[in-house]
């Protein structure tokens, strides 16, 4: 090959390698920024009166003299809402059967929308869930709401060959002739006035128990049933994969246990962790009865036999980076085995081991899979640091996948899946830059 | 196997009490002495021989040079007598190894202890990655010794033996490793030196250092000359016949030639240590 080829061949490979650097960006992109500006909507949103009420009545936060004076001044605004309402349904009882249930039903269609944008009305019994007991505490829910009240949503079937068409229909044309097709305009024009939006910094998304299975308040339980897991985890399998490691480099004497125990190991990496999800509740809680039902126990005794193979790997590949010369020098001054592993060799090979094990926390984690059968529930509140052997959970992944899928109002509270996912991603990344930073000094501490 | 029974095990078995008494209760006599004696000694790597049959008396508080080709056995040999080949799991011996006496690789042997008396000084300057003053007292520390002003009086003395006390009196708390090569050699001796070993082993020890450091460490093998029985391998023909008393030459595994280094250099009685030392192979 001539010099020429070598250097076109040369530039091409170089020119591969910043394009795939650059897709993965790229990529990372985009599946970084929307995480991180929807779950920041969770904590800092535009919030309604409605929020202020809520903060209030659920977790006594909030001005009561600042309060109570927007509730005055929205009410005046609402008072003629409900005043066109009652003035309505006295038209709805003077007119023909015929037309009476016509309008009927389209006027229960508009309570409906009303009631879910400004909360139960005045003299109507107080609902038995928290979530029907405010109107929209979130502007942009609200002005979604708002177009639901505006506009009917209709289904254009007319061409069965293609899918049907959504298309909307001005509800005020429907009741025209009426006294109500008044209120329409009057809603569009003062809810502002009647829901007063205010930029809010909700911190406590962070700090509050949930309320009404995540409705309203915050992720706090699930924040911390993620730190019991993975902490919990880590205590078991830390020692255990180190001492595991040791074992494997300094002492197993190659042959076929050792060998089997080794592919064993690669082989434990590899598992799905739903399998490990099935292992936990087969024999943790099933046979080893290490609590009656789901606890944070046995979910952390799961995921540490998950991660394991790979803080055994991260361990393993440490230590035999250490190099040779250490050990010579160690035993020629007359140490024995264990005195060079724990002097020389643990403390060489330790920003490696530690690493490992901080990846291995982050995967801890995040997963979700082991944590089903053992450990997780989709609502609860924060747990103590005594009921872990007896107590399950919330943890951040189940609950991501929870309420996005399981949730019968999904649709409401993407703002609090977004939010979880953003603490979820956040609580990884600090911990991988955490081993970053420690990795750095502990090294600069042996290099000197 | 039955060389090693037969030759080294009687006199061995009964000085086995004897072996790690304190120093002065022993009688090492100055000079003349053989502290370490090879007898039929072979090393093997599986089934290769890389020690032949070798039988040698090192003389107590010599310097004894080992010099050869590469691959000739002699870091094998020197590594033998503190059992450092024991990290190679193929390695076996046979013939008779004696260190005071003792067989080596006797069945009663602990080869921590003998370590702890055969010090080695390793072709690679290899500190820990720790302090000067944590890598000289890691020896000490290992043995016992965890008084903070004893270990202060160990390190100094041994910095001071190995001619680098001056050099880091004053950053004993910062890492070996930001010393220049040399230094982190002679560091290496004090290391070795502050477990107060009788014989110093050193791998060609100035291999990897520039001239300078090479002669510093001249310098300090001639110091210790008379304290110590110190074996040193070396490719460098001038350094051997400058620190050395006694020479070894080895060839493929065999101990062709062992005289007083006057004699090996001026007057060799082999044809082939004459080729060696005038250049002729290497």
């Amino acid at each position: 090959m001539n010099i020429g080829t070598r250097k076109i061949l040369d530039r091409s490979f170089t020119a591969v390698g910043i394009g795939s650097i650059v897709v993965m960006a790229v990529a990372l992109m985009i599946v970084v920024v929307p995480i991180i500006t929807n779950g920041i909507g969770a904590v800092f949103f535009t919030g309604t009166v409605e929020h202020r009420k809520m903060l209030f009545s659920e977790f006594k936060r909030g001005d009561t003299e600042n309060l109570s004076s927007e509730v005055a001044s929205s009410n005046r605004y609402r008072a003629k809402v409900y005043e066109m309402l009652t003035g309505f349904e006295a038209e709805l009882e003077a007119m023909e059967p015929e037309k009476k249930v016509e309008f009927k039903g389209k006027y229960s269609e508009v309570r409906a929308a009303l009631q879910a944008l400004l909360g139960p009305f005045p003299g109507d019994p107080e609902p038995m869930l928290t979530r029907f007991k405010y109107g929209q505490t979130r502007w942009e829910k609200a002005e979604e709401k708002l177009h639901d009240l505006l506009y009917e949503s209709k289904w254009d079937n007319s061409n069965p060959e293609v899918m049907a068409k959504e298309y909307f229909v001005s509800r005020a044309i429907g009741f025209q002739g009426t006294s109500l097709v008044k209120l329409f305009p009057y809603v569009k024009d003062n809810l502002d006035k009647m829901l007063i939006p205010e930029f809010t910094f909700y911190w406590g998304f962070i700090t509050d128990s949930s309320v009404d299975s995540h409705f309203f308040g915050g992720i706090w339980p699930e924040i911390q049933g993620t730190f019991f897991l993975a902490f919990g985890a880590m205590l078991f399998a830390f020692p255990l994969g180190v001492v595991a490691a040791v074992y494997f480099t300094e002492y197993a004497r190659p042959g076929f246990l050792n060998s089997m125990l080794r592919s064993a190991n690669s082989t434990l990496a590899g598992v799905p962790s739903i399998v490990f999800g099935m292992f936990g509740l087969a024999f943790f809680i099933n046979t080893m009865k290490v609590s009656e039902s789901k606890s944070v126990i046995a979910g952390a005794l799961t995921l540490a036999i998950m991660i394991l193979p790979t803080i055994i790997r991260a361990a393993e590949e440490a230590i035999l980076a250490v190099p040779k010369t250490y050990r010579e020098a160690s035993l020629s001054l007359g140490s024995t085995k264990w005195n060079t592993i724990a002097t020389v060799i643990l403390p060489a090979a330790l920003p490696g081991i530690i690493t490992g094990g901080i990846i291995s926390l982050g995967r801890a984690a995040g997963e979700t899979a082991p944590i089903i059968f053992t450990a997780a529930v989709s609502v609860g509140s924060a747990i103590g640091l005594a009921d872990v052997l007896t107590s399950p959970t919330p943890a951040l992944s189940w609950n991501i996948y929870n309420l996005a899928s399981e949730h019968e109002a999904a649709a409401q509270i993407r703002h609090v899946q977004y939010g979880m996912v953003l603490a979820l991603v956040s609580i990884v990344l600090m911990l991988n830059l955490s081993a970053i930073v420690l990795r750095a000094r502990i090294s600069k501490k042996l290099k000197g | 196997m039955d060389a090693r029974e037969s030759s080294g095990s009687a006199p061995a078995q009964k000085a086995t009490r004897d072996m790690y008494l304190p120093p002065e209760r022993k009688k090492i006599a100055d000079g003349g002495t053989a502290h370490i004696s090879a007898k039929e000694f072979s090393v093997y790597y599986g089934e290769f021989e890389a020690v032949k049959r070798v039988s040698a008396d090192i003389m107590s508080k010599y310097v004894t040079a080992i010099i050869g080709p590469s691959g000739c056995g002699k870091s094998t040999f020197l590594r033998s007598i503190n059992r450092m080949n024991d990290l190679i799991s193929s390695c076996h011996t046979t013939g008779a190894l004696l260190f005071d006496g003792q067989d080596v690789y006797g069945k009663f042997t602990d080869e921590v202890l003998l370590r702890k008396k055969v010090g080695m000084v390793f072709q690679k300057p290899n500190p820990f990655p720790k302090s000067i003053f944590d890598n000289i007292a890691y020896g000490p520390r290992l043995h016992g010794v965890n008084d903070k002003k004893k270990l202060m009086e160990i390190v100094e003395r041994s910095l001071k033996k190995a001619a680098i006390w001056d050099e880091v009196c004053d950053r004993l708390d910062k890492n070996a490793l930001g010393l220049s090569g040399g230094q982190q050699q002679r560091l290496c001796v004090a290391r070795t030196l502050a477990v107060e070993p009788e014989v110093l082993l050193l791998d060609e020890p100035t291999s990897a250092l520039d001239p300078k450091a090479t002669a510093k460490i001249e310098d300090l093998i001639q110091e210790l000359r008379g304290s110590y029985t110190i074996m040193i391998v070396t490719h460098n023909m001038q350094q051997a016949s400058r620190v050395s008393d006694s020479t070894m030459f080895f060839y493929e595994g065999v101990l062709v030639e062992h005289a007083s280094t006057a004699q090996l250099f001026t007057n060799p009685k082999d044809p082939m240590t004459e080729d060696y030392i005038t250049g002729r192979f290497s």
